[in-house]
C-alpha cells in the first residue's frame, strides 16, 4: 500500500485494497477513500440543511460528533488500540445526524455512544456484527418512542437523487466490496419492480420509492460496510438478497416503516453462519512496502 | 339513475416554536377549511395497531346521487361502523386551523414590559339472494350488508378487480375509466371496499339536511389513507385536511414529504381584513414552491391546550368520540393520558401522488402552529429619544413586512406597499385602522368507545 495508507489506522475497517483487490502501484498517492465518504455525507447534511429544512440545530450536530469522537478515543484507550482514528466515527456520526431523529439532546449522546461502542463490544471473529449506525438507530428506536428516522425527510426530486448517487457511486467505486451494493440494488429494484408488475400500478410508484435518500444512504453507506458484510462474493450477495427480501417483508407483509434498517439488523446476524458455510479471504491490507500485517479493526466505514 | 362514483379522496395524516413571546398575542382571524370548495377531511385516531377514521366531505348535491367506495383492510362488524357528528370536525377545525394574531406597539417613552394580550376564544334494489348470486358469480363477496344512520353499507371482497368493477357497475356505480387498475391493485393488496350510498328513506326519518360523517375502526398495521381511487378521474387537484390524535407526538407522512408551513411571520396589518385570501395565497405558493410534491404540517399541538386558542381544545367526551379509546372516561388531559393533533393539508393529484399517503406517528411533541403576527404601530405624540429611534425604525419594520408578505404569497409587492399605505418619499404613515390501549376484555374497543 501506498504511504498514504500509513495514516490509517492499523486495520481501520475503511475501503482499500485487500488480498483479493487490486494492489495499488506503489508509490502512487492515494488518500483514504473515508475521507470520500465524509465528504459525500457532509454534501448530503448541507443540502438537508440548506434547500430542504432539515430540523437539525446545530448544538445538536455537534452532540452527536463529539459524543462519537470520544467513545472512539475512549474505546481506543480502553482497547490499547495504538492510534486514534476519527475517520470512522466520524462517518457514523454524520450518518446518524442524517438519520436520526430526536428533541433530546441527551438521546443523541446516548445514540452516538451506542453506535461507536456496539463496533468494540459485539464483534464475531474479528468483525463487527451489526453496522454501527444501523445498530444505534435499531437499538434506539426499540428502546424509546422518542427517538425516530424520517424516511420520506428527503423528498423525492430526481436531481437529488441523481447528485446522491454520484456522490455514492465515487466512494463505492474507491471502497472495496462494492458487490454487495450492487447485488442489493439488483434485488430490491427487482422486489419494488416485480411488486409494481403484480399489482398493475404505475412505475412511477416504484421510482418513488427509489427516489428516495433514505435508501440511497442506506445503499451506499450502510451496507457496504465491509467489516459487517460476509468474506465470500457468494456470501456476499447471499446476504445483500436477504436484505432486501426482509425489507420487502417488513414494508409490504407487515407494513412497518424503515424496513430497510430493520432487516439489515436481523440478517447482520446470520453474517458468522454465511461465513461458515461460504469462507471467503478475510479482510487484511496489502501493502507493497510493507509486510502484511494482520487486522485489528476497530474502525467501520459508517 | 346512475350514482356518481365519489372515490373518496382520502385516506391519512414538528417542531417547536422557538420564540416563546410569539406565541402569544391577539388571536383574529383563522383560516378554517370552508375557504376550499372541494375539501374532505379525515380524522385519523390512532394507537398501536387500532384506527377510528372518521371521513367527511362537503357533497352538496342530490343525496341519491352520493356514493363512497373506501378501499378499507378489513372486514368490518356493525359495531365497527358508525356515524359521526359533524361539529366533531368542524371543531377540530377551528381548533387547528391557522391563525392571524395582532399585537399593538406600547409607547417606547414608558420603559415597561410587554403585556401581551391574551386570546379571547372566537368564537339496493334486487333482492338479496338475487344480489349475493349476482356478485357470487362475479367473484364479488358481499361480506356484510348494514344500514348505519341514513347510509346502506356494504362490504365488499373481490378475488379479481374486473368482478368487482362489474358488479358496481350492474349495482348502479358509476366507475371512472382508470380505475379498474388501481381497484386491481387494492384487490391484490387483501384490501376490502367499504361501499355506502344514502338510504333515502332513512335520512328523511332522522331529518338530516347534510351527510354526517362516517366513522370506522378496525385494527391493522396499515397506518394509511387510501388517496389513489379518487385521483383516478378527478379533474385539477384536491384540497384534504387531516387530524392525525395519537397519544405520543406528531404524524407524519413516511412517504411523501412533510414540510411545516411558514409560521411566526410579520406581516401588514391590512392582511387582517382578507385573512382568508392571504392564507389561500400563502398555501398555493408553498404548493408551487415543493412542486405540489410534499404534505403541509399546519398544526401539531398536544390536546391540553393551545396558545392563542382560535377556539376551545376538545372536551375528552369529544376526542373518544372521535375514537381516543386509550382516554379515560373522567381523567382529564392533563393526567398522565394525552391526546395530540396533528393537523396535515395535502393538494393533491394523480401524477403528483401516485401513492396513498403512508403514516407514522414520531415522537415528535413539540408544539407548532401556522400562526401570522401583524403589528399596529404606537400612534401617540410623546417625545423622548426611545420614540425618536421608535419612528425612524418603523418604516423599515413595514417595509419587512411588505417584503415578507410579497415572498410567502407571491403578491406583488407594489401592490402591498400600496394597501399599506407606504409612500416612499414619507417616513412614517399611521396604520388605518403516553398512554397505553387498554387491555382486551369481552367487550370489543370500538364498543366501548360509542357506548354500546
Amino acid at each position: 500500500m501506498t504511504a498514504s495508507t500509513q495514516l490509517l489506522a492499523p486495520g481501520s475497517s475503511s475501503t482499500g485494497p485487500r488480498t483479493e483487490g487490486k494492489a495499488h502501484p506503489a508509490g502512487a498517492i492515494r488518500p483514504d477513500p473515508r475521507l470520500y465518504q465524509i465528504f459525500a455525507l457532509s454534501s448530503l447534511l448541507l443540502y438537508g440543511l440548506v434547500r430542504l429544512n432539515f430540523q437539525i440545530a446545530i448544538g445538536e450536530i455537534l452532540i452527536i460528533l463529539t459524543f462519537s469522537l470520544s467513545t472512539q478515543y475512549l474505546c481506543t484507550k480502553l482497547w490499547r488500540l495504538p492510534r486514534f482514528d476519527p475517520l470512522s466515527a466520524m462517518i457514523s456520526a454524520l450518518s446518524l445526524i442524517l438519520l436520526l431523529r430526536t428533541n433530546s439532546l441527551a438521546l443523541m449522546a446516548l445514540a452516538a455512544m451506542i453506535t461507536i461502542s456496539s463496533k468494540f463490544l459485539l464483534r464475531w471473529r474479528d468483525k463487527h456484527i451489526f453496522n454501527p449506525t444501523n445498530f444505534g438507530l435499531v437499538i434506539m428506536i426499540v428502546a424509546t418512542p422518542a427517538v425516530w428516522v424520517s424516511p420520506s425527510q428527503w423528498g423525492t426530486a430526481t436531481y437529488f437523487a441523481f447528485l446522491l448517487i454520484c456522490l455514492g457511486g465515487l466512494v463505492v467505486n474507491r471502497a472495496a466490496r462494492s458487490d454487495v451494493t450492487y447485488a442489493f440494488l439488483f434485488f430490491y429494484v427487482a422486489i419494488l419492480f416485480g411488486r409494481a408488475l403484480w399489482l398493475g400500478d404505475p412505475f412511477s410508484i416504484p421510482l418513488r420509492q427509489l427516489q428516495s435518500g433514505a435508501f440511497l444512504i442506506f445503499t451506499f453507506f450502510m451496507i457496504s460496510d465491509p467489516r459487517t458484510t460476509p468474506d465470500s462474493r457468494a456470501g456476499r450477495i447471499l446476504f445483500a438478497a436477504s436484505v432486501a427480501i426482509g425489507a420487502g417483508f417488513v414494508q409490504f407483509v407487515l407494513y412497518r416503516t424503515n424496513a430497510l434498517l430493520w432487516s439489515l439488523a436481523i440478517v447482520a446476524l446470520t453474517t458468522p453462519l454465511i461465513d461458515l458455510l461460504l469462507p471467503g479471504s478475510r479482510y487484511r491490507w496489502l501493502s507493497s512496502l510493507q509486510p502484511h500485517r494482520p487486522v485489528r479493526s476497530e474502525g467501520a466505514a459508517s | 339513475m346512475k350514482k356518481c362514483f365519489l372515490a373518496f379522496a382520502v385516506a391519512f395524516l414538528t417542531l417547536p416554536a422557538s420564540h416563546l413571546m410569539a406565541f402569544c398575542g391577539f388571536y383574529v382571524a383563522k383560516a378554517d377549511t370552508k375557504l376550499y370548495n372541494k375539501a374532505s377531511q379525515v380524522a385519523i385516531v390512532r394507537s398501536g395497531d387500532r384506527t377510528v377514521m372518521t371521513m367527511a366531505n362537503d357533497f352538496e348535491g342530490d343525496p341519491k346521487e352520493f356514493a363512497i367506495v373506501i378501499p378499507v383492510p378489513t372486514v368490518l362488524q356493525k359495531g365497527q361502523i358508525h356515524i359521526a357528528d359533524k361539529a366533531l370536525l368542524d371543531h377540530l377545525d377551528n381548533y387547528s386551523s391557522p391563525r392571524l394574531v395582532e399585537y399593538t406597539d406600547d409607547n417606547p417613552c414608558q420603559r415597561r414590559y410587554l403585556e401581551e394580550a391574551m386570546a379571547a376564544p372566537m368564537a339496493m334494489q334486487k333482492s338479496d339472494a338475487a344480489a349475493r348470486r349476482r356478485a357470487d358469480s362475479l367473484g364479488v363477496k358481499i361480506e356484510a350488508r348494514y344500514t348505519v344512520g341514513e347510509y346502506d353499507i356494504l362490504i365488499l371482497s373481490a378475488k379479481q378487480s374486473s368482478g368487482l368493477e362489474t358488479w358496481l357497475v350492474e349495482s348502479g356505480y358509476r366507475i371512472p375509466a382508470g380505475a379498474s387498475s388501481v381497484l386491481d391493485s387494492y384487490v391484490k393488496q387483501g384490501m376490502k371496499f367499504f361501499v355506502a350510498k344514502v338510504n333515502l328513506q332513512e335520512q328523511s326519518k332522522l331529518g338530516f339536511k347534510y351527510l354526517r360523517p362516517i366513522s370506522v375502526a378496525y385494527t391493522s398495521a396499515k397506518f394509511m389513507l387510501p388517496i389513489r381511487l379518487g385521483t383516478v378521474n378527478s379533474k385539477g387537484t384536491q384540497e384534504l385536511f387531516i387530524y392525525a390524535i395519537t397519544p405520543k407526538g406528531r404524524v407524519e407522512t413516511t412517504n411523501y414529504r412533510t414540510v411545516k408551513l411558514p409560521s411566526n411571520v410579520d406581516v401588514p396589518v391590512f392582511v387582517k381584513d382578507q385573512f382568508g385570501q392571504f392564507y389561500k395565497a400563502m398555501f398555493n405558493r408553498q404548493v408551487i414552491r415543493e412542486n405540489m410534491k410534499v404534505v403541509f404540517l399546519e398544526y401539531a399541538w398536544n390536546m391540553a391546550s393551545c396558545d392563542p386558542c382560535s377556539a376551545e381544545p376538545l372536551s375528552q367526551a369529544e376526542l373518544r368520540e372521535l375514537g381516543a379509546f386509550w382516554l379515560g372516561d373522567n381523567q382529564n388531559l392533563y393526567g398522565g393520558q394525552q391526546a395530540f393533533l396533528t393537523r396535515l393539508h395535502v393538494r393533491y393529484d394523480g401524477p403528483h401522488f401516485p401513492e396513498d399517503l403512508f403514516f407514522q406517528e414520531t415522537g415528535d411533541s413539540e408544539s407548532f402552529q401556522a400562526r401570522y403576527v401583524m403589528h399596529h404601530p404606537w400612534t401617540g405624540d410623546d417625545s423622548c429619544r426611545e420614540a425618536d429611534n421608535y419612528r425612524a425604525a418603523l418604516p423599515g419594520r413595514r417595509e419587512t413586512e411588505a417584503l415578507n408578505l410579497a415572498n410567502i404569497t407571491g403578491w406583488n409587492v407594489n401592490d402591498i406597499r400600496r394597501n399599506m399605505g407606504i409612500n416612499r418619499t414619507a417616513t412614517v404613515t399611521p396604520p388605518a385602522a403516553k398512554a397505553t390501549p387498554p387491555p382486551a376484555d369481552e367487550k370489543s374497543w370500538w364498543d366501548k368507545i360509542w357506548h354500546r
